[in-house]
């Protein structure tokens, strides 16, 4: 008998599954389990409390990210003023030398944004699970792994046992075809997808995306793509890996060599769906059409392209959509009905899982061309990891950034999420290469616009949301 | 993890869709190192308006929220349903929820409730009224019961249900399959030698 054909999904599942529980749900396996020093502090003192130990430390990784202050890295855990934030990265050090898991000290060369270091590490494998708790673990979906945010009682079954119960999930292919337009980057797309489906259209699913456009992206623009597949309500987002894919593992430090790698990328050739195989859901984007997208809700649904404009409420049947509408509108402080262009910006943020990696920085100061930061404008550049730092700084990147205006800070979360000294004040307006606008998220009453690296650098030239394609 | 089998208790409406966590419990109380007290610091933004539903008697004793699609979108912080735990909630009735949100209420001793938007939206309207915001959970049974019937079964996943109902440590129950979960790592290591462990020493070296 023909064997069944499979998704990619499917095949990297079945490959994970170390036991039935007997009630329809599987003992998944975990490959790879990332920690970081905010949703993991209550999951070590659960294993304290049950006196339970760490199954497999050596297939866990610990990286303190998100309190991580983006100046002074030299001084270590020292150079974190706020003592809570000082608190949860001590925590996570005792932690991870009394249960033995691998950490990346914060002063190391290495060290930055987890979804950012796993990868450039060769840690993020085609055919692996990885898990984190932290929603944006979708990222390393674009080896082909299946990577899913999860939360802390979660960390705590994997830290335990190296599984977790699962029920399996439904599939959605987004087939995305055509060419991306002259500085229209994965980005735009990814807004663009949401925009479409909606901040719930992928709930319950895993994300398949294929196409000639997806295989036309390098592995950075991937990576944006599967980073944001939670933005649309996905429990994950994978591409198939191919031979972009090995170029990027043979250049890091910890995947496989020599014969290992020969036949890893055997096997990482069949992980593809195949022909005949059925997803549950199934999406087509036209890549062509696909313009610069700005978001100007709170919400990453709410979404426009650059020579959109702002919802108007009178136009919308549903009285609870109009609410919503409103209330987005009104915490922005964006008329409605208004172009998008145009709206002067306070605060730039470059940087983030979603767009902190070298090609992005490349991207954001190709937008400078011996110009200046507006007056009044502060623009940070902040890479996602140290190796992305060095990078920058060789290739004179960070001159040019230092050199017009912009501030150029150590690797971390920063800005995009207001959990370190890098936030926005009320009222203040960023326009951010971030993954989320909710309503506080870059600091209490900030107010953020979703965007590329390279429209962030122009709207921080211009002092005000612009066209990079034109600028 | 505490059970879940029945409450009876006020319900609180919160007409909204798609509630983010950062909403339910903003980033700067994310801080903690511990799960308890963030009850206080649910709904930051939202109650420093005094007029907010949760500000209000009765529903500053509510047990239960009814509250609109795609609930507890965004971030994987299990905060969220700590702090809604710390307050008092024990269910939560919406036409959907985000996934990860909806697993880390299981496993807080919180009853996820999806039922159609229809019913939902009856169920906003009776929680609106302090006469009649009173509304049952039944678990055991799979029913919501307002004030005044009548009576609304709700699905729910057997194994999750199970697991609320006994207050079942799910980490307990892995550990019964370890012999199982080791024989898998030895083919596995086998079948796939190059997912091999984490060595940063390997790393710095190079």
């Amino acid at each position: 008998m023909e064997p069944q054909p499979r998704l990619l999904f499917e095949k990297v599942w079945d490959a994970h599954i170390a036991a039935e529980t007997g009630d329809g749900s599987v003992l998944l396996y975990i490959d790879r389990h990332l920690v970081n020093e905010v949703t993991s502090p209550q999951a070590f003192e659960g294993l304290r409390v049950a006196g339970r130990s760490v199954r497999r430390p050596d297939l866990t990784l610990a990286v303190a990210d998100h309190n991580v202050p983006t100046e002074n890295r030299q001084a270590g855990v020292s150079a974190i003023v706020e003592p809570e934030s000082r608190q949860q990265v001590e925590t996570l050090e005792a932690n991870v030398a009394e249960f033995g898991i691998p950490y990346i000290p914060l002063e190391s060369r290495r060290q930055g944004i987890v979804h950012i270091v796993g990868p450039e590490l060769g840690l993020t494998l085609p055919g692996t699970t990885i898990v984190c708790g932290d929603s944006h673990t979708s990222t390393h979906g674009a080896f082909g792994a299946l990577a899913f945010g999860i939360g802390t009682s979660e960390a705590e079954h994997v830290l335990a046992t190296q599984t977790l119960p699962q029920q399996s999930a439904r599939s959605m292919l987004i087939q995305i075809d055509g060419r991306l337009g002259q500085g229209v980057t994965a980005k735009d797309l990814v807004l663009h997808i949401i925009g479409e489906i909606g901040t719930a259209g992928a709930t319950g699913h895993v994300i398949e995306y294929a196409g000639e456009t997806v295989e036309s992206l390098n592995m950075a623009g991937r990576m944006t793509l599967c980073n944001m597949s939670i933005e649309a309500g996905a429990r994950a987002g994978m591409i198939a890996p191919d031979e972009k894919t090995f170029e990027w593992l043979a250049a890091t430090p910890l995947a496989p060599k020599g014969e290992t790698f020969e036949k890893a990328k055997t096997a990482w050739r069949a992980l593809r769906t195949d022909p005949g195989a059925q997803y549950d859901r199934e999406v087509r984007i036209d890549a062509s059409q696909v313009a610069p997208m700005v978001t100007w809700g709170t919400s990453p649904e709410a979404v426009t392209t650059i020579d959109g404009s702002t919802p108007d409420p009178n136009a919308i049947g549903d009285p609870a959509k109009r609410s919503q509408v409103e209330a987005m509108l009104g915490y922005m402080g964006l008329a409605s009905a208004t172009p998008i262009a145009d709206t002067p910006i306070d605060m730039v943020f470059i940087g983030s899982c979603t767009n902190g990696r070298i090609e992005d920085l490349r991207a954001a100061a190709a937008m400078i061309k011996g110009r200046r930061v507006a007056s009044g404008v502060r623009a940070l550049v902040v890479p996602g990891s140290g190796q992305v730092k060095a990078a920058a700084e060789a290739e004179g990147i960070a001159r040019m950034f230092i050199d017009a205006g912009f501030e150029w800070r150590e690797a971390g979360c920063s800005m995009c999420l207001g959990m370190n000294p890098d936030q926005l004040t009320p009222g203040q307006r960023c326009a951010s290469t971030s993954n989320r606008n909710f309503e506080g998220r870059q600091g209490p009453g900030g107010r953020t616009h979703l965007m590329s690296p390279a429209m962030a650098a122009a709207a921080a030239i211009a002092g005000r949301i612009v066209d990079a394609r034109s600028f | 993890m505490q059970p879940f089998t029945r409450i009876e208790a006020i319900a609180a409406p919160l007409a909204m869709a798609n509630v983010d966590t950062d909403k339910i419990l903003a980033g700067q109380f994310l801080k903690t190192i511990t799960r308890e007290g963030l009850g206080e610091k649910l709904f930051w933004s939202l109650r420093q308006n005094p007029d907010f539903v949760l500000n209000r008697s009765p529903w500053n004793e509510a047990k239960i929220l009814v509250t609109l699609d795609n609930f507890g979108c965004g971030s994987s912080r299990e905060h969220a349903p700590w702090a809604l735990l710390d307050f008092g909630i024990r269910a939560i009735i919406a036409p959907s929820f985000a996934d990860i949100f909806y697993n880390n209420c299981f496993k807080n001793g919180i009853l996820p409730v999806e039922l159609n938007e229809t019913v939902v939206l009856q169920l906003l309207r009776l929680a609106s009224d302090p006469a009649r915001a009173q509304i049952a959970v039944d678990l055991e049974n799979q029913l919501v019961t307002p004030d005044g019937g009548p009576s609304i079964r709700f699905q729910v996943d057997p194994r999750r249900r199970s697991d609320l109902l006994n207050g079942v440590d799910e980490i307990d129950k892995a550990i019964q399959q370890a012999s199982q979960i080791e024989q898998f790592e030895n083919q596995a290591r086998s079948i796939a030698p190059w997912i091999s462990p984490i060595d940063l020493q390997l790393a710095e070296a190079q």
